[in-house]
């Protein structure tokens, strides 16, 4: 017995040190070696702590600080608020089309940069084909996209897949008893959901809007595409890109967004510690559906529709102007042509593959490693596990511009014997899209391990299975649907992936739809092929989750059936 | 578990194996470059055609970070060349060591545009276009909000284009920092600043891509734009419907190339160079997508009727000797500035200058001697400068920027200084605005 402990520990301490490895060649590495000016003094190169104290004595820093929390903390609430309707109808009750919906639902976190913004704007802006009626109708305007306001609604509309992902595969997962129970005891309606399934469902929720909040907090896209500058993020992002100026200043707010990351995960671990979400399911199955009443299933059906017509919007109005001649100052385009795909159409099947290529590779490191930190996290006793969480989890933080330097800074010096530099290949691209996705599919793993009893491991383990068996038979199926919603995530936002890319690629025929996408979209003649290769992104998105989707679904009928 | 370890990790291994390595062919000239592609494609394949043997290839990055590429690539570099408009970056790169010197051998290039030199007088980089500032504006919307019809720079700063007008940061955008810097030496630093704030009391956004404003303007989310020339005749081109002008004083600028230092291609690196001030590569600038100004003289007697001619126009010759050693010696200076008193500070500074319009439109009707005078405070506290233009250039304030031991403060310290300055001015520039209001009604 002792012995195979023995060896136990010691396969997990392998583990957990290839990983520490990985986290410390790709991540930590390239990282330090770009903020570590930071902590130094300007042209002396002196260590120094003078930096952190302008950044408190800066007004300008401290009101961009408050802005940002105050940003994030309100999307969270916007975003639970869209996210909740959906996960719950269409996991908790018989709902035709609830793939479609859960597909759907994923979309608006595939925007497509820079077009999307466009679109956005020409929808929603000050001129917008919103405001633009309202204000022919009615003689007044909204502005959705005004300050901060502006941000935290296009923020939510954003982010909000991260908790519908999360919190649906958290729901899936609960065992049907607990409900039966309570239906049982007399509850149902509201307070069936109140009382049991979002309680049990906490860790996914958690999981997800830990990930809105410190996306949103460390988001560069949004803000500056609304002309906001006043966050933290813009700040750090405005700084470390203009030319000639070497300030620590922009290095400074890089170490306090990775601060604020590494707290909000901590704190989120703090919510959930010490309270048991475990159900020891019978493989699979969730909560039973119930089925709607008609004046129910109206209500129902009229507010999934009203949630998806407004966070599908963007994405409306980047297929109009794909198709658009000229759209400006109208409610709707000039007039309709196919041109912009056919200009993009021969470009485009090289940055297809690639993207697909990039994507589903990263998006399979992130799974693997992040199920395996999740395991060593929750189910080891390894010393400094959480170290590894906390580590991966600072992914979400760090600019990827500054990941970029950092992979030049690192690897650009390492040459391959016919003299090229390792940080030419594309493989580095997919790593740093790799790092910069890990944190998704870690809380998604993370929340489904934390749904699993661990008495049924114990149970394998009982019967006389090994620790590696029993993860391989029990621990990974069960934990499938978060897995998967692991992998979706990641592949998904890693296809639209632009900031450390563009530092990475170095010829055209290595480069993925982004990056063709950032090129045409500095013309003002690129502004339809723009749109069109960011459709194409996004309905290749849309076509590999929907076929996960619904590999998942049919897993879970297999299991749930074969009881 | 230690079974998926060895996977991971062999995953890893097998694909940084797999992925091959992509050889340097000879004849491959490598360019990083801020050009969009309707720029680099026309030009790419007249070179290659030109140049029998070459293939271009072209890495689009924006300036900035093609400007962070070169610097953190030049222990082991692969880039040929570095291809872009803003000035400054070049000047970067030069500080930095990272270009190396080359004399075109092309006769019949000038030596000016405009008011601006063409080449690098230390010849690490060379000038083969030039563009122009102006004012870009959407039909659509000046029509529907009844606006109207800029000509000059001083009409941006009255009361009509209150909110309506868009700008990028010159931090951000080295053509407008050429632009600002223009205003400046053309006016000097005090009534130059008085302009400048005029008009940003105006603005409706301050960008942070050069490429935001055309983008703003074009889709009608703002009126006006200031803008270089290429974007407005491009989106013209596109189809949109909007207009230029070039006020009667503007800046020409130059676009640039240079070859980067340790170059792998160097002989193509010069091949390309001596392309692009080719008569064949002058003219390709011509076309449509393009729509540059050449360097070469000779070139615009092919060029369209209407194309702007910096050698025979009057109001583009430029009124001033554009001294490009007084404008690097405070460049990070007036970046910052125009950041912390501008940029960061757009919404009170717009609220008195929203207050001054009123203030103006009251006085229209009925004059008020008082309230002209308390305007007149007003405009001047607005206009006021936390430092003058000797300290802009002196060695304590650019100490501050590059981290040398003359500095009297630290770079973060004068920028809270500055910001602070100008919310205290524009908060009593507003009071002493609102109080003119008063009296005039």
């Amino acid at each position: 017995m002792r012995t195979l402990a023995g060896t136990r520990s010691l396969g997990q301490a392998a583990l957990a040190l290839a990983i520490a490895l990985f986290l410390g060649l790709f991540l930590v590495v390239p990282v330090t070696t770009v903020i570590y000016v930071a902590f130094t003094e300007k042209g002396g190169g002196a260590l120094t702590l003078i930096n952190f104290l302008d950044f408190a004595r800066t007004e300008l820093f401290v009101r961009s600080f408050w802005n940002s929390v105050y940003v994030s903390a309100m999307t969270v609430v916007w975003a639970s608020a869209l996210a909740l309707p959906l996960a719950y109808l269409t996991t908790r009750f018989e709902f035709r089309g609830a793939m479609l919906v859960q597909t759907l639902g994923f979309l608006p976190l595939v925007m497509p940069p820079f077009v999307g913004a466009v679109a956005m704007q020409l929808l929603f802006g000050r001129n917008g084909s919103v405001n633009l009626l309202l204000d022919e109708w009615f003689g007044f305007k909204i502005g959705f996209m005004e300050g901060l306001n502006g941000v935290i609604f296009l923020q939510a509309i954003h982010y909000f897949p991260f908790i519908l992902v999360n919190l649906s595969a958290a729901l899936r997962n609960i065992d049907r008893s607990m409900e039966e129970a309570a239906q049982n005891l007399g509850s149902h309606g509201l307070r069936l959901f109140r009382r049991i399934a979002l309680p049990l469902a906490l860790p996914g929720y958690i999981a997800g809007a830990s990930l809105v909040f410190v996306k949103v907090f460390d988001d560069v896209a949004t803000p500056l595409l609304l002309n906001v500058k006043e966050m933290l993020a813009p700040q750090a992002y405005l700084r470390i890109t203009s030319i000639g100026i070497d300030d620590p200043m922009g290095y400074v707010i890089s170490v306090v967004l990775i601060g604020v990351a590494v707290a909000t995960m901590w704190a989120s671990a703090l919510v959930l510690k010490g309270k048991d979400y475990a159900t020891t399911q019978r493989g699979g199955g969730g909560l039973a559906r119930r089925k709607l009443k008609p004046r129910e299933s109206f209500l129902a059906y009229a507010v999934v529709i009203l949630i998806l017509a407004l966070v599908l919007a963007p994405h409306v109005g980047l297929l109009l102007l794909s198709f658009a001649t000229v759209w400006s100052f109208s409610p709707l385009p000039d007039g309709y042509t196919l041109a912009h795909y056919a200009r993009v159409l021969g470009d485009s099947s090289v940055y297809i593959k690639n993207t697909l290529l990039y994507s589903s590779l990263a998006a399979g490191i992130d799974i693997v490693i992040g199920g395996a930190i999740a395991y060593l996290v929750l189910r080891t006793k390894l010393a400094g596990r959480q170290w590894l969480d906390w580590a991966a989890s600072t992914a979400l933080a760090v600019p990827g511009i500054v990941l970029g330097i950092g992979y030049l800074r690192a690897f650009y010096g390492v040459k391959l014997p016919d003299g090229t530099p390792l940080a030419t290949l594309w493989i580095v691209i997919v790593l740093a899209i790799a790092i910069r996705r890990l944190p998704y599919a870690l809380r998604a793993a993370y929340a489904a391990l934390q749904q699993i009893s661990v008495s049924l491991e114990e149970a394998a383990e009982n019967l006389g299975a090994t620790k590696a068996r029993t993860v391989r038979r029990v621990v990974i199926p069960l934990m499938t649907g978060g897995l998967l919603a692991g992998f979706v995530t990641s592949f998904a936002t890693a296809a639209v992936e632009l900031s450390a890319v563009l530092m990475l690629v170095q010829s055209n025929s290595d480069a993925p739809l982004a990056y063709g996408l950032y090129v045409l979209m500095q013309t003002p003649a690129g502004r339809g092929a723009g749109a069109a290769l960011g459709v194409i992104a996004v309905v290749i998105v849309a076509i590999c989750m929907g076929l996960a989707q619904l590999a998942a679904d049919r897993s879970q009928r297999v299991r749930g059936l074969d009881i | 578990m230690v079974r998926l370890s060895t996977f991971t990790v062999g995953l890893t291994l097998g694909l940084i194996l797999a992925a091959g390595a992509a050889f340097a062919q000879t004849g491959k000239v490598t360019v990083v470059t801020s050009f969009s592609k309707d720029v680099t494609d026309p030009l790419k394949k007249a070179f290659e055609k030109a140049v029998p043997g070459a293939t271009l290839e072209v890495q689009n990055r924006n300036t900035n970070a093609g400007v962070k590429f070169v610097e953190e690539t030049k222990a082991n570099n692969q880039v040929d060349l570095f291809w872009a408009s803003a000035p400054d970056a070049f000047e970067v790169l030069k500080a930095k060591k990272l270009l190396s010197p080359y004399k075109p051998k092309a006769a019949g290039i000038a030596e000016k545009v405009g008011s601006y030199p063409v080449n690098d007088k230390d010849g690490f980089y060379s000038g083969f276009a030039a563009s122009g500032y102006g004012i870009m504006w959407n039909e659509r919307y000046v029509k529907a909000n009844k606006l109207p019809t800029p000509k000059e720079w001083q009409d941006l700063t009255t009361a009509p284009y209150f909110d309506h007008v868009s700008i990028s940061a010159p931090s951000r955008s080295g053509t407008t920092h050429l632009t600002i810097e223009t205003i400046l030496q053309g006016e000097g630093w005090d009534k130059g600043w008085r302009t400048t704030k005029e008009i940003s009391g105006n603005l409706r956004q301050v960008t942070d891509r050069s490429f935001g404003v055309p983008e703003a303007v074009n889709s009608g989310q703002v009126g006006y734009g200031i803008v270089i020339d290429f974007f407005a005749f491009s989106s013209q081109g596109a189809g949109f419907p909007v207009k230029f002008v070039y006020p009667s004083v503007t800046t020409l600028v130059p676009a640039n190339v240079g070859i980067v230092a340790n170059a792998p291609n160097k002989a193509g690196a010069e091949a390309f160079i001596e392309f692009l001030l080719s008569p064949t590569g002058q003219e390709a600038l011509l076309e449509p997508t393009i729509r540059r100004l050449p360097v070469r003289p000779e070139t615009y007697a092919k060029a369209p009727a209407d194309y702007p001619n910096p050698f025979k126009d009057k109001n583009l010759q430029g009124l001033l000797t554009f001294n490009a050693e007084l404008s690097e010696s405070r460049s990070a200076a007036v970046d910052t500035l125009f950041d912390q008193l501008i940029t960061f500070q757009l919404e009170p500074l717009k609220a008195a200058t929203k207050a001054l319009h009123e203030v103006d439109a009251a006085l229209a009707k009925k004059d008020n001697a008082q309230a002209r005078a308390l305007a007149k405070e007003a405009r001047d506290l607005i206009a006021v400068m936390p430092i003058t233009a000797a300290q802009a250039a002196s060695p304590e304030i650019r100490a501050a920027f590059s981290g040398g031991k003359e500095k009297s403060a630290r770079q973060a310290e004068l920028e809270q200084q500055w910001a602070a300055f100008a919310k205290e001015k524009y908060a009593a520039a507003k009071a002493k605005a609102d109080e003119a209001l008063k009296l005039a009604r």
